[in-house]
Formats: structure tokens, C-alpha cells, sequence
């Protein structure tokens, strides 16, 4: 597993929390990482900051994907940064309403995202604002729908010779 | 180990005809059907595992090439029968289709296995449920994947379309009509 480095997280913390104070909802210890939870308003500014900070320097963004929270009737985009001169990681989170998914791009502060983003797109729908090529990915370019929703039928329509009451339904 | 089996070669069979005295007569389109029928040119178009049961069934011991069909032609203009063994993605589909419009007429189709039949498990947003969405299919081996037994098998089934097929097959309105079906001319 990857070792928890309290000091360095308490420095991620208390950096972003000076700067950013109330777009820092909350931050907790999650799967042996430190996981910050923002608002998405400052989304772009708080990535801008932890990749140019002197002492945080996070400068690869490893995984940036999207998550459906259907209770809550929200979207959630995870961010996984990772500084390299440090060995730290940490995970930054941030949640979108359902009726309206909009988020700024970080292509401009990580290339690396305009992938990401656009598989982000692909699955949940989520719009991100800025991108210089916002469109499918992976699914076929006619797809209706973001296979990734919790709403979005598991199993393929378009199969007539599935009898429910063989399944128990 | 047991005794050593003696195996005879086998011939295919003789079609009707006249037979004389060092001559044979029958029909160009018994002939035809026999002469394709013991050479076709698989395609393989493999994208899993069913496509590692058609390597055994390509390699000695099974040894596909016993029924004449030794020869894989890895370009679809080279060769008439298509063998789908895999899962195809919604997203493969074109290409699949592409590749079967490429083969010269006249093409037969074989699907190996439950997921390019049916789509198989895989009842899911990204898995085309069954190439017979975009290609027609001649024959269908069920299993997952099936064993090298099935798809010799299969491609005995294929052998006795492809012998008993008229030469006029390719040119009927029943034929127009299943392209058409596919969106092919």
C-alpha cells in the first residue's frame, strides 16, 4: 500500500486551506490517501495552485474520471494528482448538480487531462467547460445516452430474445 | 501409449454422374460445389477467446488442414470464408462489416462462439448482441468458447452449404433481397 505521510498531507491541508478557505469542504484520510473535497467553483484555481506551489508541486495529474451519485442527485468528478519530486499523492473530489454538470477543463494546467475529460464526457455526460475537443471516445460516435449514469439500462434494448420470466422478473 | 492407429486417407465423395470407362461426367455445378467446397480460405477475424480454441483447431492435432482448408488468407479479397470468433464491440462493427463487403462473392460467414452469435454475456451498452446486426451469418457454433471439436464441426456445416450452393445462388432476387437487408448493393 501506499505509506500515509501525515506531515506532508497536514501541509497540503493547511496550504489549501489558507488559500482557498471556504471552496475546501472537507478533507479526510481515504484508502491510505489524503482526499480533499471542494467546491467546483474553484476547481480550476485550487488544481492551478497545488501544480505551481513552490512546496506541493503537483505535477502529473494520473487519473482524472467521473462518478453518479443518484440519491444526492449529483455528479462527481475524482482527481488524482501526483508530486513527483515529493512521492506524494493525493486526490482532490469535487461534485456537480445532476441538471446542470458543467465543470472548467484543467487541459490548460495538465494537457494530459484532454483525454480524461473526454472519456469523463463519454460516460457521465459531465461538460467541461473550455475543453478544445469535447466529444466521444470510446463509445460509438451515435450513442444516445452515457452508458456510466446509474439510470442508464444495464442491458441492451435493443434484445428480443430475452424472456424476463426466465430471469425471475 | 496405445497402438499405433493406422489412419487411411479419406477422399471426398464422389458426386452423381456418369462414370466410364476413363472418363466422368456430371454437372459444372456439382463440380464447382466440390472443388470450393475442399479449398475454402478462412478469414480469421478473432478478437478472444474463441479465437485461441481456432488456433488449436488450426494446429496438429486437430489440424483443420485435413479438410482442406490449410490455407488462411489474411486479406478479405483473397479469401471466402469469414470466421468471426470473439466479442465484437459496438464500436468493431463497421469494421467487420467493411471486411465482409471486401470479400469477393462468393463469401460465406461463420460465428464461433456465444458472444459474436448472440453477443453472449455480454449484454451490455458497448457489445453488438450478435454479428448477424451487421453481416449475415451462414453458420452459428455455439459454446464459450467452443471446443475444436464444434468448430470443425461448423465448418463441416459450411462445407455442405458451400457444396450444395447453385451457381445461381449469388445472382437471385432471394440474395439481392438479404443485401439489401444489410444495407449491401
Amino acid at each position: 500500500m501506499y505509506p500515509i505521510d501525515p506531515v506532508r498531507n497536514q501541509l497540503v491541508v493547511s496550504k489549501l486551506s489558507d488559500q482557498f478557505r471556504d471552496a475546501i469542504i472537507t478533507h479526510e484520510i481515504l484508502a491510505d490517501m489524503l482526499c480533499i473535497i471542494v467546491s467546483k467553483d474553484a476547481i480550476a484555481d485550487i488544481m492551478h495552485f497545488l501544480r505551481d506551489d513552490n512546496e506541493l508541486q503537483c505535477n502529473f495529474l494520473t487519473t482524472l474520471c467521473g462518478m453518479h451519485y443518484p440519491d444526492r442527485q449529483q455528479f462527481g468528478v475524482v482527481y488524482h494528482l501526483h508530486s513527483l519530486q515529493n512521492n506524494h499523492r493525493i486526490r482532490v473530489k469535487t461534485t456537480v448538480p445532476e441538471a446542470d454538470p458543467v465543470l472548467p477543463t484543467i487541459t490548460t494546467i495538465w494537457p494530459s487531462a484532454n483525454w480524461q475529460e473526454r472519456e469523463t464526457y463519454d460516460f457521465y455526460g459531465i461538460q467541461f467547460e473550455g475543453h478544445p475537443n469535447l466529444v466521444r471516445i470510446l463509445n460509438v460516435d451515435d450513442m444516445v445516452g452515457f452508458p456510466l449514469r446509474k439510470d442508464f439500462p444495464l442491458e441492451d434494448q435493443t434484445r428480443e430474445d430475452k424472456d424476463d420470466s426466465m430471469f425471475g422478473r | 501409449m496405445s497402438e499405433k492407429q493406422i489412419i487411411t486417407p479419406t477422399l471426398a465423395d464422389i458426386p452423381d454422374g456418369h462414370a466410364g470407362q476413363g472418363f466422368f461426367a456430371t454437372s459444372i455445378e456439382k463440380a464447382v460445389g466440390l472443388a470450393r467446397k475442399n479449398s475454402l480460405w478462412p478469414l480469421p477475424f478473432a478478437t478472444s477467446c474463441c479465437g485461441i480454441e481456432f488456433m488449436a483447431t488450426m494446429a496438429s492435432t486437430y489440424d483443420l488442414a485435413r479438410f482442406g482448408s490449410e490455407r488462411l488468407s489474411f486479406s478479405p479479397r483473397q479469401s471466402d470464408l469469414l470466421m468471426v470468433m470473439g466479442t465484437i464491440a459496438k464500436k468493431m462493427g463497421p469494421v467487420l462489416r467493411e471486411v465482409y463487403i471486401q470479400m469477393a462473392e462468393p463469401k460465406w460467414v461463420i460465428a464461433v462462439g456465444a458472444c459474436a452469435s448472440s453477443g453472449g454475456i455480454f449484454d451490455t451498452y458497448s457489445v453488438l448482441q450478435g454479428i448477424d446486426r451487421v453481416i449475415p451469418v451462414d453458420v452459428y457454433v455455439p459454446g464459450c468458447p467452443p471446443r475444436p471439436e464444434q468448430i470443425i464441426d461448423g465448418i463441416l456445416k459450411i462445407q455442405e452449404l458451400v457444396g450444395n450452393e447453385s451457381l445461381r445462388r449469388r445472382n437471385s432476387q432471394a440474395y439481392e433481397d438479404l443485401m439489401k437487408q444489410y444495407n449491401m448493393e
